[in-house]
């Protein structure tokens, strides 16, 4: 049974995903926020389920409709709200927009706007994990249409083979923009692909946080024993078009109506009420607190300046001896918590990636099969 | 100092990297076992062992994006392209990712990652093998670029670029592996961004690096030296970022330039010199800058057609005499 700290918990961090979006969305409207801009909407049991099951030091990246994952993770809502409006307090200074969100602090490694092109990173930042013998695992999101991409396949391959600890988590939300996925692969159960990869596979309703949760908590027992890497395809669904400027035709009225019948929020607070958790005022006093963090959020964006022209000037090369930028102590003036490594002389490597010497017998290789 | 062949001096500096930083490890095809397609990483895969020299399946997009993540979490990777007309398919991962790390996270992330591997002609290899792309990645801002033409470059350059904090773009000579040269032993590091004039001169200056260098421009400067004409040979050996100053000096001192690249000529490194000398230094000019290219077409097999498509001592001579006004 779920703890009600863990319930309440992950109902709070859903609530604040889905009104953080549905501020971005306003904003967007008022041309606040500009450019390409994809919501979240609809998938949010995906994002806190598997934060939720994780470690804080983890690491977690995905692609371009990245708000919600940090802000899972625990990032301060405010300066990415800046970042969205592009303003000198957001995580990257107002460089990176709305699909490039870094929150290094809460090990939150980035959005990304080439399709897939997060999947190989994951991979070598768990090979990094096992290279320095951590027991940490990577997590790694991605759409359904990234499945489709050769860097899918090249990355899979090689996690399977060396064993890296990595989960992706396929996000199927049914679409790549307007394109329906069955429309465009020969095999759209996206989960069956890890077969080919002798890779563990699973899929697993994305809209209850629950069996997200429970689902990533034991993948990652398994990838932090040295198991390999597990594919996870979590359904889901979102109920805003593909980004902002998506009226969504190519689905009907009907069908999105439907799928909001699943939406994960209510059934978690059902789920609450009916385990007697928390009653309705209870929950209403959290929707209303998270609101008002999210208006707080809009304010701050709104009122921070926008990035000071000599800002053309940094963060291209790294400097000899430049230090990495600290958003929140920048911003906020607290100290942080930041990464640090074994130097080259404390480092000792003990991984073996293959066994030492010997060709391998064809014969013993199939049998294990 | 010792003489060594240019695959030895980048051999031993991977070795003397390997062996001061723990962080540094070597991916690439056949880099392991094999000992390297063209044994630069000879021996190292028995010393290190087969985490920090791995042999990679032909995915380039692939291992290149799995260096890069490594890069972002602490380690030091050097990943190894068979060739960079292979690299062509880990574009993406090197300009989009590699190149902007530092930028999207606004100062949060570096990624310190060599790309290294072998450039320009091969010998005989036709059109898909014999490119000389530097031109691609010297567009990036976020990438450096390096090209070293000697023994002793390639190594001191090299642990320059696993030392760096941003990722690298190293491109060998193909046909270069087996020149040797004298090394220094142990501690040589040739600092990134900077040319060195390997042929002094006061007539005019010619600009170049890599495999041009020891092909045709020191014999086509001798030939010249023989006739009394005196050229500065100038090898740039990184190519971003550009060292200006290296550039402009020789020029102010010989009023005359000929640029000899293997690549191609629209929208290439040469192309971009040529722009730069004439913003800055038009009033110490006395003749037009030549180029000296690969022709505009793509590379054949046959023998005679291969050595015509790219630079020869005789164009280089020739485009001397033009600005010499000869
Ligand atoms: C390599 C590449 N091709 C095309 C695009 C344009 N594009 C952006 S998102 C997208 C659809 C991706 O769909 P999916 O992977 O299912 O993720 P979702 O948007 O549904 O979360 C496309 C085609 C891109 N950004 N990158
Ligand atoms: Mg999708």
């Amino acid at each position: 049974m779920h703890s009600p700290e863990l319930l309440l918990r992950m109902y709070r961090k859903m609530v604040l995903l889905r009104k953080f979006e549905e501020r971005a969305g306003q904003a967007y409207g008022l041309k606040k926020i500009q450019g390409f801009c994809h919501l979240y909407i609809g998938q949010e049991a995906v994002a806190v389920g598997t934060h939720e099951a994780l470690r804080p030091d983890d690491y977690m990246l995905t692609g371009y409709r990245d708000h919600a994952h940090p802000l899972a993770r625990g990032a301060d809502p405010g300066m990415l709200m800046a970042e969205l409006f592009g303003k000198a307090t957001g995580y990257s200074k107002g460089k990176g927009g709305s699909m490039h969100l870094f929150d290094i602090e809460h090990h939150f490694y980035g959005g990304y706007g080439i399709v897939g092109g997060q999947i190989p990173l994951a991979a070598g930042m768990a090979f990094a994990s096992r290279y320095r013998n951590e027991d940490r695992v990577t997590v790694c999101f991605f759409g359904d249409a990234a499945a489709n991409q050769g860097a899918f396949h090249e990355t899979l391959n090689m996690a399977a083979k060396w064993k890296l600890p990595v989960i992706y988590v396929c996000e199927n939300n049914r679409y790549g923009m307007g394109t329906d996925i069955r429309r465009v692969s020969a095999e759209p159960e996206i989960a069956k692909r890890a077969i080919g990869y002798n890779m563990r596979g699973e899929s697993v309703d994305g809209m209850d946080v629950l069996k997200v949760f429970e689902l990533v908590k034991e993948c990652a027992i398994d990838c932090r024993k040295g198991r390999g890497p597990v594919l996870i395809e979590a359904h889901t669904y979102r109920f805003r078009g593909h980004s902002m400027s998506d009226a969504a035709t190519y689905r009907s009225k009907e069908e999105v109506e439907e799928e909001r019948k699943s939406d994960p929020i209510p059934k978690l607070r059902d789920e609450i009420v009916l385990r007697k958790i928390a009653d309705d005022a209870k929950l209403d006093a959290i929707d209303a607190e998270v609101k008002k963090e999210c208006e707080e959020a809009v304010a701050f964006a709104e009122a921070s300046f926008e990035p000071g022209l000599e800002e053309l000037q940094h963060d291209t090369w790294v400097a000899p001896g430049e230090a990495d930028q600290r958003p929140r102590e920048r911003v906020r003036g607290v100290k942080v918590e930041w990464p640090s490594y074994p130097s080259g002389d404390q480092l000792k490597v003990s991984w073996e990636l293959e066994p030492k010497a010997g060709h391998l017998s064809v014969v013993k290789e199939g049998a294990k099969r | 100092m010792s003489e060594l062949s240019y695959r030895d001096a980048l051999n031993q500096a991977l070795n003397e990297e390997m062996s001061r930083d723990a962080n540094v490890f070597l991916m690439g095809e056949e880099v392991a076992r094999y000992n390297g397609a063209y044994k630069v990483s000879q021996g190292l895969l028995d010393k290190f062992g087969s985490a920090r020299v791995v042999d990679a399946p032909i995915s380039e997009l692939g291992f290149a994006g799995l260096g890069v993540g490594a890069a972002m979490v602490g380690l030091r990777p050097v990943i190894e392209m068979m060739t960079w007309n292979f690299a062509i398919l880990a574009m993406d991962q090197i300009v989009n990712n590699a190149a902007k790390l530092r930028h999207m996270s606004g100062g949060q992330l570096r990624c310190p990652i060599v790309f290294r591997g072998p450039g320009g002609a091969g010998g005989r290899l036709s059109s898909q093998h014999s490119q000389a792309l530097e031109a691609h990645y010297v567009h990036c801002p976020g990438l450096k670029v390096v090209a070293p033409a000697t023994p002793a470059d390639a190594k001191g350059l090299l642990k320059s670029a696993i030392r760096d904090d941003n990722p690298i773009v190293f491109i060998e000579g193909e046909l270069l592996y087996g020149v040797k040269g004298d090394v220094p032993d142990g501690e040589h590091l040739v600092p990134i961004g900077k040319a060195d004039i390997k042929r002094p001169g006061d007539q005019v200056t010619i600009i170049t690096w890599s495999r041009m260098l020891l092909w045709y421009v020191n014999e086509a400067a001798q030939k010249l030296a023989d006739q009394g004409i005196s050229a500065e040979v100038l090898d740039l050996r990184t190519l971003r970022p550009l060292d200006e100053e290296a550039i402009l000096t020789s020029v102010r001192k010989t009023n005359r330039v000929v640029i000899v690249e293997e690549g191609w000529p629209l929208a290439s490194v040469g192309a971009t010199l040529t722009d730069l000398i004439q913003r800055e230094a038009f009033d110490d000019l006395d003749a037009p800058v030549q180029r000296v290219t690969g022709l505009d077409i793509n590379m054949s097999y046959a023998a005679n057609l291969e050595a015509a498509t790219q630079p020869s001592v005789e164009r280089i001579i020739a485009a001397v005499n033009q600005v010499l006004y000869r």
